[in-house]
Parts: structure tokens; C-alpha cells; sequence
């Protein structure tokens, strides 16, 4: 079975890591990765940086930037995480902009994603339409989840048209913004995530965007399965290396 | 088979187009999408738009017949002057369908990006026209570079807000315009400058823009009894003003259309933008086209000495017209620009913008027949690039 749909059924709330891949150091990515399973993570994010990325806020920009100044590619960080379930268990998902695997050439990329043992791949820019004409039977075929993104202003209808074509989870973006934006998670996304909790849809919900410390982790999984930590991971990574992500962890899961 | 060079209904030029959007963005392409067409062909719409076209832009813009550009080059030359446009360039077609567009779609706030300066103005000016508030966003490389541009989006009333990350130039402020849209989803929306980003975006501006072929047909029965010039040419960057000049072309085989890029200081200097000669197929801005990128695929920084060209992409209908050779793709140095402008404004006392100064330079590079007729579009003037004009000549 796929480790997130394992993982999807234990019972409790799941904490997810986003990171990008190459930073701060190139060869932080597998010291991150360890340090996260160790301190408890249950889903991890890798993020393949990309030039343009679209979706993201100042943070995961710069970070983006300066891996790839560091000399970031698909190639290195294949080649980084060839022995990573010699050590690292936890579910996997390589999060990234879809120009990048378009070069890399999208079945060899599943390919390695396979040969690795990725359970899943995030692509913001990959449309559920071009997915399901182009992509989805490659995917299958390595056994590759691909997670598709909702927001407050997708309509019911193409979130039930989601849910169909979903594996493992859906990435339920908190509120209209990029990533990195500050969120008190007022009664608006609360209504919100009600709503969403309220469509009994097939795939459990994992929220993204906003969330930074215990109180936002604690109200973005009061109805949903779990949810994601990044830019205030990538912050934490400029100012400590990659010291301290214990204490990190700890304190969102208190 | 009259319809392959125009978007089918999936948002496609042959293999290039469709709209590669994260889906904080869907609400509001899919808006856009179902409602584009109703309401371009709108009574109302048009005739608005008609209106301004005329009255404030300064439509129809004449079709100049070159004498002695003509006799120097031995055929018979018509310049499209879309440079004696209302602020100074074709730009303002697109900006003035747009916001009548978005006032229909009630939206509330306009954002735009902007290389040179010339869209914003373009999108500040009808702004002001209109009473709305407008939000353009520049790389902060630019601004220094346009520092009257930015001076004159101010005056119109417009914020500029620059753009500091990746290459600090346009690629980037579209980046920030995008990212403003996924933060501002429901009163927004996006003027876009160019026949670039998703699906309806090309089809949109290359529609809004196509009133210049659509002159170009009227204006050449009156002078030289037939519709069809034998080339048109015109410079692309992410490719409006060609778009325009094509569009009632693009299915008429006779007429020859001649794309000019910016190969900057040269193709295989490293500081080129000729997109068509340097690029290959990916995804930028939404888009599937040719682009100019990594191996690994991060895209590329272009350079060219007209900030109104240096793209790394191109329109997906371009990337179309390339890769089936309807067109045909030449490519100008700064230098061949450069001497072309000084050329024009000597034989004809009309300073070209550095853009369309490429599209002039494609004359040394032809030959064309004393009996045929050639069409240049000549997208903007060249008030903006004095100071270039003046560090290049020393002046």
C-alpha cells in the first residue's frame, strides 16, 4: 500500500513539513529529512525549486533562489535521495512547478520518483484536466499519488470533480493567497473548513497556507485529517541551519 | 482548414497554449474563459470601444506610404503608424478593451506588470479614463532603467510596486502580477500586456489587437487597390503587435509574415532574447510555448538593448506560426536596431521605438521585389528611448 494512504488512516492529526530542496546548503537535503522523521513529522514535502515560482511567497522564493544557486537540479536531488529509505520511512511527496519535470521528461521523472520510493508528487501548475487527458496513467503506472489543491473560492462542484480523481489527500489551501501569508484563521476559514468537512468527500483534507505555530496547526485540524508547515520551516532553516528542528517540531505539536 | 492558425476551442495553437494555472487561479480564468467572447461581441462592448478607439486613441491610425525608405530599398514600403496611438504605442488597443471587459465583469481593481513601462502607462491611462484604482508591477531593474515611465504611471494615478525577486525584470513582475490575483481573487482584474499567460489571455489580446490588421486591409484598397500586402513584418517580443498585424492575415497564404526577435548582441552571445532560435518547448506564465530556459528547465534571463522585447518566451500563437512555418522568424541585433531607427528618423523624420526598429531592420536582411508591398508595423515611437538613442550615438 502506498505509505500516505497508510498513513492517512492512523488516528490522529498528521503533521506535514514542506522544505525546498538545496537549502540552506545543497547537501542539507537527507541531515532534513532524518531530523524531520526523527521528531516525529509524518508527511514530508520536498520541494524541487523552480525560477518562477508562481504560488509562493517571499520565503519559498528565496529559498527557491538561492538552491538553485546552490546548484539544485531534478539529477542532484535524485541522485541525494537515492538511499533515503535506507533511512527515512515517512511518507514523501516531491512538491514542485511542472516546467522542471517537463525537461526532466515526465515518465523518466516518475520513473526515478519510483526507483527513490516518493509515495506522491504536488505540481501547483499541472491543471486536473491535462492531468487526468495526459498524465494520470503514468503516474499510476509508478505508482506515484498526485494531490490536487482546493481553495475557498473553488466551487462544489469541481472539488467533488477533484475528490474523484484524487489519491491519498486533498491539499486544501486555507485562504486566497500564496504561501507565507500571516492568518489568524478568523471565522472565514473556519466556515470554510466546515463546509469542506461538511461534503463527506472520499479523501481526507490536509490544510496548507498560513499555518506557523500550534494555534494555527490546532485550527486548521480541528476539522480536517492534518496540515502543512512551510515558510515558517524555511524560516526556521535560515536562522538555525539545520539545528534545532526538534524544538522546531515540538512546538507546533505540543 | 481556414481556422488552423487561430485558437481551437481548447485554448490551443496546434500543440502550444492552454492555461497551466495553480488552482487559486481557476475561478477567475474560468471566468474570463465563458465570458470573453460574449462580451467582445457585445453590441454595447463594441460600440464603446469603437467609440474610444477613434476619440481617444487616435483611431484609425494612418497607413503611411515610405517614399524614400521605399526608393532606398527598391520595393514599396507602408508604415502601420500605431506610434501616433494615444501614449505613444499600440498597447493602449488591448488596455482599452480590457477594462471596459473587467468593468463588465464587475471587477473593482486592475493590476498590471510591465517591462519597459509602455503596458502600464497603457493600463494607468485608461484607469485614470476611467476612475479605477491600478496597480502595476515593475522589476525593480526596470524602474531604474524607465525612470519616466514610472513618473508617468504616477501622475496618472497608478501604484507602482516593484518587483525584487529572481532577475528583478519583467518575467518577475509578472510573476508578482499573478501572485497579486491569487491574493485578490474576487475584485481583481489582470490586464495582461501581451498575447502571453493562459488560455483566453492570448486569444483575448491578440483579438483586441487585431484591429490593426483589420485597418490594414481597409487602408490598403484605398491606396493600392487590393486588401493583402505581400509581407507584413513586425517585431515580437512576447509578440501584441505582431499578433495584431497578422490576425486577419494568419489564414491568407499569399501574404508572407515576417516575425523580427531581438538576438541582442548577437544569437550565441548569451545576451540574446530570439526566443524562436534559443528556446524550446515548456510552460511560462501559464502557457505552453517556446521559452528560453536551462537544461534543467529554469528560465533563462534575455537580454536585448529594448526593454520591450527582452521575453523569454513568446505568445503561443507565435510559437505556433514558428513551428508550422507560417511565418518566418528573422532575428536583429542591437546593433541592426539601433541603425535602422537612426535610418527611419533620417529618411522620414519619424523616431522609431527601439521594438519597432527591429521590425525596420528586417530590410537589410530582405530583398523584396520593386512591384511587391511590404507593411511594417511600427508598434511605438521613440520618445521613451531617447536616452538610449543618445548613449548609443552620442548625440
Amino acid at each position: 500500500m502506498n505509505r500516505i494512504t497508510h498513513k492517512l488512516r492512523e488516528n490522529k492529526k498528521l503533521l506535514s513539513i514542506y522544505f525546498t530542496a538545496g537549502y540552506p546548503q545543497i547537501d542539507d537535503t537527507k541531515t532534513i529529512l532524518e531530523q524531520l522523521e526523527k521528531s516525529g513529522v509524518d508527511v514530508v514535502e520536498i520541494g524541487l525549486p523552480f525560477s518562477d515560482p508562481l504560488a509562493d511567497g517571499p520565503t519559498i522564493q528565496a529559498s527557491s533562489t538561492q538552491a538553485l544557486k546552490n546548484g539544485m537540479t531534478s539529477e542532484k536531488l535524485f541522485e541525494q535521495l537515492k538511499d533515503i529509505r535506507k533511512s527515512v520511512s515517512i511518507p514523501l511527496i516531491i512538491m514542485g512547478y511542472f516546467n522542471p519535470m517537463l525537461q526532466y521528461g515526465i515518465e523518466k521523472f516518475c520513473q526515478k520518483c519510483e526507483e527513490i520510493g516518493i509515495d506522491g508528487l504536488i505540481i501547483p501548475d499541472l491543471p486536473l484536466e491535462v492531468y487526468t487527458e495526459e498524465y494520470q496513467e503514468i503516474f499510476q503506472q509508478y505508482g506515484l499519488q498526485n494531490i490536487f489543491l482546493i481553495t475557498p473560492q473553488t466551487t462544489e462542484e469541481r472539488i467533488q470533480q477533484i475528490d474523484q480523481v484524487s489519491e491519498g489527500f486533498i491539499y486544501m489551501v486555507s485562504s486566497a493567497s500564496i504561501t507565507g501569508s500571516t492568518n489568524s484563521f478568523g471565522e472565514a476559514q473556519q466556515a470554510y473548513f466546515e463546509r469542506i468537512d461538511q461534503m463527506q468527500l472520499q479523501h481526507p483534507q490536509i490544510v496548507g497556507f498560513g499555518i506557523s505555530n500550534a494555534e494555527t496547526f490546532q485550527k486548521a485540524t480541528k476539522f480536517a485529517k492534518g496540515a502543512i508547515i512551510g515558510s515558517a520551516f524555511i524560516k526556521h532553516l535560515t536562522e538555525n541551519g539545520t539545528q534545532h528542528i526538534d524544538g522546531f517540531i515540538k512546538q507546533i505539536r505540543m | 482548414m481556414s481556422t488552423t492558425n487561430h485558437i481551437n476551442e481548447q485554448g490551443y495553437y496546434g500543440e502550444y497554449g492552454g492555461a497551466f494555472i495553480p488552482e487559486m487561479l481557476y475561478p477567475n480564468i474560468a471566468q474570463l474563459k465563458e465570458n470573453y467572447l460574449a462580451i467582445l461581441s457585445e453590441q454595447s462592448f463594441q460600440e464603446e470601444y469603437q467609440q474610444l478607439l477613434r476619440d481617444y486613441v487616435g483611431r484609425p491610425t494612418p497607413l503611411y506610404f515610405a517614399k524614400r525608405l521605399s526608393e532606398k530599398y527598391n520595393t514599396n514600403i507602408y508604415l502601420k503608424r500605431e506610434d501616433l496611438c494615444h501614449t505613444g504605442a499600440h498597447k493602449v488597443n488591448n488596455t482599452v478593451g480590457q477594462i471596459l471587459l473587467a468593468k463588465r465583469l464587475g471587477k473593482k481593481r486592475i493590476i498590471a506588470e510591465t517591462g519597459a513601462g509602455q503596458h502600464g502607462v497603457a493600463t494607468a491611462t485608461v484607469c485614470a479614463l476611467m476612475g479605477m484604482p491600478c496597480f502595476v508591477y515593475m522589476g525593480e531593474i526596470d524602474m531604474k532603467r524607465q525612470a519616466p515611465n514610472v513618473a508617468r504611471m504616477k501622475m496618472l494615478g497608478a501604484e507602482v510596486i516593484p518587483s525584487t525577486s529572481g532577475s528583478k525584470t519583467l518575467k518577475d513582475a509578472t510573476n508578482d502580477a499573478i501572485r497579486d490575483w491569487i491574493n485578490h481573487p474576487e475584485e481583481t482584474h489582470y490586464i495582461i500586456g501581451s498575447v502571453v499567460g493562459p488560455h483566453p489571455y492570448p486569444d483575448m489580446v491578440a483579438r483586441l489587437q487585431s484591429i490593426i490588421s483589420q485597418e490594414i486591409k481597409l487602408q490598403l484598397q484605398e491606396k493600392e487597390n487590393r486588401t493583402q500586402p505581400d509581407h507584413i513584418i513586425a517585431c515580437v517580443g512576447g509578440g501584441s503587435n505582431a499578433a495584431g498585424a497578422f490576425y486577419h492575415y494568419l489564414d491568407e497564404k499569399e501574404v508572407n509574415l515576417i516575425a523580427v526577435e531581438a538576438a541582442g548582441k548577437g544569437i550565441n552571445s548569451g545576451e540574446s532574447a530570439a526566443t524562436s532560435q534559443l528556446g524550446n518547448n515548456g510552460i511560462i506564465h501559464g502557457s505552453k510555448t517556446l521559452l528560453m530556459q536551462s537544461k534543467d528547465g529554469q528560465i533563462t534571463e534575455p537580454y536585448s538593448i529594448s526593454a520591450g522585447l527582452d521575453y523569454p518566451g513568446v505568445g503561443p500563437m507565435h510559437a505556433h506560426l514558428f513551428s508550422s512555418k507560417r511565418a518566418e522568424f528573422l532575428s536583429v541585433t542591437d546593433d541592426q536596431a539601433m541603425q535602422a531607427g537612426a535610418e527611419l528618423t533620417k529618411l522620414e523624420g519619424i523616431i522609431p521605438a527601439i521594438e519597432s526598429a527591429h521590425a525596420l531592420a528586417a530590410l537589410g536582411q530582405k530583398k523584396f521585389q520593386p512591384d511587391e508591398v511590404v507593411v511594417i508595423n511600427l508598434s511605438g515611437r521613440g520618445d521613451k528611448d531617447l536616452e538610449t538613442y543618445i548613449n548609443y550615438f552620442d548625440l
